[in-house]
């Protein structure tokens, strides 16, 4: 083990992975399960069944008091005014640069408590950015070492849950959550969001509980199948449905309004980079993030340049993979404008080879 | 994980079987493995005289891709002809229906450098 593996930090379930033979990566300074039973297999488990991810790498802050509506309203690009009590909102924060420190997850607890859940990469960067810009004495909480988070996924997500609460899974809509008993726990926040486009829940609780909770919801879903989902499926279950993932297809140097989040940037409100971003929406951007699939056989990746038909550079894909659900190259990446609109082809320089591609609408899975 | 003690090994992860003047290639068991998923393998050598460690192919993973390396010098006589149509054999069955190709061997001495089985494996830490 080298030095900098000394310092990565495991969540409460690293045994359980281990024990389950995941293979185990660094990843945003957590050893974390890329794969179990192999990548095609985890995902479509979820994509059919049911899959549960260990995502307890992700960082939540508590933000508290009779401003925090104000401060998370300065910070974010979404209107959080439009949250009430048990709805979550996805939004990103603005760098005063037009780029994107981080995107994140704003939940409404009640009128004056917000959590805000943020990528594990980034917690260090957003806590400070937040920091800096709490000129309302809102109390913060960084939460995150002693959070878990399980997300639970998939078709029979919702059966295997409902064996577990009293709360009815049913009448808990997209992007809502609610806090209740769950395993026999008290305080379990259960919600109806996740990243692979397949339906069911994530459920945040205390590290302690983090060996029983897992159990129980192994238990509860072993006559649907449940099998542990590792990071690798993560990625290709959100890239078929054309979520952006930070680092990669948004990042410091790319706007929400050329990454297509326009819909989550709202000009009814002061902001960071209001100004900025509202002009980019007015008078248009020159590049735009584009899904796109493969034509020729080939699989797109990260960093590969992406050409017109005469060889001119036009952009660089920024997410690529084969999908296991479509069963060929897809990918997302940055293009000039011009050649943005779907179906427009384009060629991804794979080795020494120019493949055809065409522009594809997102998401690239449809149930 | 298994490794056949009548084949030498690479420190890229390739294996080679002898038969006289002709070598078949593929890679080990620890490679699918840690390629996972494989989705194609891209062969475009075949009739082509390459020196050891050039590269004779692609493999293509769901979440990578890696270069494949001869072992030794010599002109590829053939790729499997099953591989474009099966990929997932080199995943299921590295050392039989997973092999990728042939190659006539040009210079028997580079056989001496390649690695034993028990080699291979302290090279990889089993």
């Amino acid at each position: 083990m080298d030095a900098a593996a000394d310092t990565l930090k495991n969540t409460a379930l690293l045994e359980k992975h281990i024990a389950l033979g995941a293979k185990i990566v660094p990843f945003a300074g957590y050893n974390m399960p890329v794969s179990y039973s192999g990548l095609n297999d985890e995902h479509l488990t979820v994509r059919n069944a049911v899959g549960v991810f260990d995502v307890s790498h992700m960082g939540e802050f508590i933000l508290k008091g009779d401003k925090a509506l104000d401060l998370i309203q300065l910070v974010t690009s979404n209107d959080a005014s439009a949250l009430t009590d048990g709805r979550v909102q996805y939004s990103c924060l603005p760098n005063g640069k037009g780029g994107i420190v981080d995107d994140l997850l704003v939940y409404r607890i009640d009128g004056k408590t917000y959590m805000l859940v943020v990528n594990a990469s980034n917690i260090e960067k957003d806590w400070n950015w937040i920091s800096k810009h709490n000129n309302f004495g809102v109390d913060m909480k960084d939460i995150s070492d002693r959070t878990s988070l399980l997300a639970v996924q998939g078709p029979k997500a919702t059966d295997t849950l409902q064996k577990l609460t009293d709360i009815s899974l049913a009448d808990i809509p997209y992007y809502h959550f609610k806090k209740g008993k769950f395993a026999g726990e008290e305080n379990i926040v259960i919600s109806n969001t996740g990243y692979t486009g397949a339906g069911g829940f994530e459920i945040y609780f205390d590290n302690n509980l983090a060996s029983k909770i897992w159990d129980a919801v192994f238990a509860a879903g072993a006559e649907f199948g449940i099998k542990p989902v590792g990071l690798g499926a993560r990625d290709t279950l959100r890239l078929e449905m054309g979520f952006c993932l930070y680092g990669n297809d948004i990042d410091d140097t790319t706007s929400p309004i050329e990454a297509g989040l326009g819909w989550i940037t709202k000009f009814n409100k002061e902001f960071t980079d209001k100004a900025l971003l509202s002009e980019q929406k007015e008078k248009g951007v020159s590049r735009k993030l584009v899904g796109f699939e493969m034509i020729d056989r080939g699989i797109p990746r990260h960093d590969y340049e992406i050409a017109d038909a005469a060889g001119n550079i036009i952009g660089k894909v920024t997410s690529g993979t084969q999908s296991p659900s479509l069963q060929k190259g897809i990918g997302m990446g940055y293009v000039q404008t011009t050649f943005s609109k779907p179906e427009t082809e384009i060629f991804i320089k794979i080795r020494d080879k120019a493949l055809k591609a065409k522009v594809a609408k997102i998401p690239f899975y449809k149930k | 994980m298994n490794f056949p003690d009548n084949l030498k090994y690479t420190k890229d992860h390739e294996w080679v079987l002898v038969n006289g003047e002709t070598a078949t290639i593929g890679i080990t068991e620890f490679a699918q493995g840690e390629l996972g998923d494989i989705v194609y393998v891209e062969i475009e050598t075949v009739g082509e005289e390459l020196g050891q460690h050039d590269v004779f192919g692609t493999v293509e993973a769901v979440k990578t891709v890696s270069d494949l390396f001869m072992p030794v010098t010599g002109v590829v006589l053939e790729k499997n002809p099953a591989i474009d149509a099966n990929p997932e054999s080199v995943n299921k069955d590295p050392y039989g229906e997973g092999w990728m190709i042939k190659v006539a061997i040009a210079n028997p001495s580079e056989l001496a450098g390649l690695m034993s089985a028990a080699d291979y494996k302290a090279m990889i830490g089993q």
